[in-house]
């Protein structure tokens, strides 16, 4: 007989979603001036709450708060003390855990499993690691420029953040912690589908006793975010998100004093070679793709496998993903869970199609989906040329496009035959080899018989059209600092 | 009726190995105040002791410095945490042991300390080593490890502040540490130690003696099974010179006498001088 898995949800009764939320600014929820927006759960296409869309006299109390911030007594305050509000919001991020890995997976749709395992844990350790930086900053970067003052590091002044749905917290970790530490205050904008966990932020701040006005949060699409980068009182511009927005973000800034950090799309290859681990490399490729249903920036999109193993390796990679279990995010045992909105979905969808219909095979893991949601099955799609446009868009879904080549040469030519440069995987067990490709490739993150690490101590970006700037790191300090 | 109510005392005892024993010699010295009063008996650590705390040390390295600089982190982050939370009375014994005004600020500044070292765990690595660009196909990257157990004679006048400062730099990395506090203000030390022993730092990490540094140093100095000695404390130029040669046996890295102000912002020269550099080197090929 084959055995089920007994449902295994996690409680939701812990988090306490508001019917309506407002704006954080100067320490404080504040009704703002905008109209409203409302967020669902793509797992069940419940509304959860309202938010407001932050419009141009919100954008401006916003930037005001964070200026007075830094003109006040955070511009001012040493950095061993500044550091002591960052291990606060670390800690309290710890004892909430478990409320904000449900209210993520809520808003999101991502699995309990990650939110819980990934997502909460790597943003304490985001902000202790910077938390650590704030009193050490003479030791963070190359050394100062001739002519400044010894060891003198200055922050920039007012950051504006705008950061994308797929891992809402931890991007906003990402965003607020080197920020921080270097001196900055911040305002930052969620994306308009998965507010919620920045709004529980802006409590943690509270609970923190940061000082009003050092982060701000504001919540609003794609206009709001527009009119922050645009702000003249933003001294520095983070952005995560689609290359197309980062394009338009890096004209807008043009002939302006602003500093400009974007970590954009990918479309990382996975190259697996004939001596790869054949189930290691199937789990590295299946963790690749579909950890977090594929909305991942640097997601292993690509698979580019040795032709003398194509075969036995994606017999075993469908073997793998019909284990794949679809479905329900508060579920502990779940594997893949919903798309985060309508619109993802339609484009997943969209590109799938495309995929069809210039000659690609598609072979979609036999689940059952449920009815209401956005959901879209772990898939994959052989005889792929580069040439086709799931080769070369970021489809940012379950999605897997494979090619295969013959040579070593052959597999870094198709690698890097993309305008993005985000990430990429070797799976060899001969070390000489990961390294010598690991060269040649154009990524900012090259993972070695792994994928998908993340680490605060780690670097983090692309590039070509992935972006600039690094996040995570002594690197991502530089950012933040006018040195 | 009722009656004056009368207090519990402390007995001030060794810390060896994650546990509070009385020295095994069965002895005991009085430790006065800054003003000359009677304070407690504290214990009179012996030349066993020494090697009971080696020991002690030794044993707790594997687990210590294979620990995630993130967890090191936070157990020192969270040593930070308990200091402040007996702040009070760190500032009580500290005043009673060094006399003056400034209790209140050392205590702060001890607390500060183990912050600043605690956000090194992760990062001395990261200022410390790095890629070496080799003339040829060739992977090398070179990363701080410690160097194993490190006997530390604490400084003498400053109790507290020049204990914390002289202890969180060696078990930030992953080293261990066999202390032996100040001689004539050794209560704050085994006090600190209640701090070690309620911040889920490993047992044997931090291994603190009371007593005579004239008659335990000399044996920690020749001891085999360690493998730095850091003399900051030892304030007698003819032991400090002795204690050196003896450490020279197994070729001990040795930090000499210094007196710093221990209010100063530290450099990092406490955690390198700690620290062995590895340097890997692996072909790069396809």
């Amino acid at each position: 007989m084959a055995f089920e898995y007994a449902p295994a949800p996690e409680s939701r009764s812990i988090v306490d979603i508001r019917p309506s939320y407002g704006l954080f600014i100067g320490g404080e929820l504040v009704s703002g001036s905008g109209g409203r927006i409302k967020t669902v759960n793509p797992a069940t296409e419940e509304v959860l709450a309202e938010v407001v869309e932050a419009d141009a006299s919100d954008v401006d109390a916003a930037v005001a708060a964070a200026r007075a911030a830094f003109d006040g007594a955070w511009g001012r305050m040493p950095g061993r003390e500044r550091a002591k509000y960052l291990y606060r919001i670390a800690r309290i991020v710890q004892e909430r855990a478990r409320e904000l890995a449900v209210l993520e997976s809520i808003d999101n749709g991502k699995p309990i499993r990650e939110s819980r395992d990934v997502d909460i844990p790597l943003v304490a350790a985001h902000f202790f690691y910077y938390a650590g930086w704030a009193d050490k900053l003479r030791y963070a970067v190359a050394g100062p420029r001739p002519g400044s003052q010894p060891g003198g590091t200055r922050p920039l002044g007012v950051a504006g953040q705008v950061i994308p749905w797929n891992f809402p917290l931890l991007m906003l970790a990402w965003k607020i912690a080197p920020a921080l530490a270097c001196g900055n205050t911040v305002v930052l904008k969620p994306a308009e589908t998965t507010p919620l966990s920045a709004l529980a932020f802006a409590e943690i701040c509270q609970q923190a006793s940061l000082p009003p006005g050092v982060v701000n949060i504001i919540t609003g699409a794609g206009e709001t975010g527009r009119l922050l980068v645009e702000h003249p009182g933003v001294d520095k511009v983070a952005f995560t998100g689609s290359t197309e927005v980062g394009r338009l973000i890096a004209r807008a800034v043009a002939g302006t004093r602003k500093r400009v950090t974007l970590e954009l799309g990918g479309k990382a290859a996975n190259i697996v070679f004939e001596d790869a681990p054949i189930d290691q490399a199937v789990e590295g490729i299946v963790n690749g793709i579909f950890f977090n249903q594929g909305h991942v920036c640097c997601a292993g999109s690509r698979l580019l496998v040795q032709e003398s193993i194509a075969d036995e390796l994606l017999e075993a990679l469908k073997r793998r993903m019909a284990l794949l279990r679809v479905g329900d995010p508060l579920d502990k045992n779940t594997d893949v869970g919903a798309i985060n909105s309508a619109a993802q979905l339609a484009r997943i969808r969209e590109l799938s199609a495309v995929g069809e219909a210039e000659g690609a095979s598609r072979w979609s893991a036999p689940c059952v989906l449920p009815e209401r949601g956005y959901w879209f099955a772990p898939t994959l799609f052989t005889g792929v040329s580069q040439a086709h446009r799931i080769a070369r868009e970021e489809i940012f879904g379950p999605v897997l496009s494979v090619l295969t080549f013959r040579t070593p040469a052959e597999a870094v030519e198709k690698a890097n035959n993309t305008p993005y440069g985000l990430s990429a995987g070797v799976w060899t067990e001969k070390g000489s080899r990961i390294l010598a490709i690991a060269d040649q490739l154009r990524a900012g993150v090259v993972w070695a018989n792994t994928f998908n690490r993340f680490d605060p101590a780690s670097p983090f970006g692309g590039y070509k059209e992935s972006g600039y700037g690094r996040e995570g790191g002594r690197h991502g300090l530089e950012a933040y600092l006018d040195h | 009726m009722t009656t004056d109510r009368i207090g519990v005392r402390k007995t001030y005892k060794l810390f060896i190995g994650g546990a509070f024993p009385r020295s095994e010699s069965g002895r005991s010295y009085p430790v006065r105040s800054a003003s000359g009063e009677f304070l407690a008996n504290a214990a009179l650590a012996s030349r066993k002791d020494v090697r009971d705390a080696v020991r002690a040390a030794r044993a707790a390295v594997p687990k210590w410095s294979a620990a995630t600089p993130y967890n090191r982190g936070q157990i020192l982050y969270r040593i930070a945490e308990m200091l402040e939370g007996r702040r009070a009375q760190f500032v009580d014994e500290v005043a009673l042991s060094e006399g003056g005004s400034d209790a209140a600020r050392t205590v702060d500044a001890a607390v500060d300390r183990w912050v600043w070292y605690a956000g090194w765990a992760d990062k001395i690595a990261q200022v410390y080593g790095g890629a070496n660009p080799v003339a040829g196909p060739y992977f090398n990257v070179s990363t701080p490890e410690p160097c194993g157990v490190v006997g530390i004679v604490s400084p003498q006048a400053s109790s507290l502040l020049g204990l914390v400062s002289v202890v969180a730099p060696a078990i930030v990395s992953g080293t261990t540490a066999v202390v032996l506090a100040s001689e004539d203000r050794p209560l704050p030390a085994i006090t600190l130690a209640e701090v070690l022993a309620t911040s889920d730092l490993p047992g044997g990490v931090v291994n603190l003696l009371t007593g005579r540094v004239a008659e335990t140093a000399p044996w920690l100095a020749a001891h085999m099974d360690v493998n730095a000695l850091d003399l900051t404390g030892v304030t007698d130029a003819g032991l400090a010179t002795e204690l050196e040669r003896a450490a020279a046996e197994n070729l001990k890295r040795v930090l000499r006498p210094v007196q710093p102000d221990w209010f100063a912002e530290p450099a990092i020269d406490r955690m390198t001088a700690l620290l062995e550099t590895k340097t890997v080197w692996h072909p790069k090929g396809v």
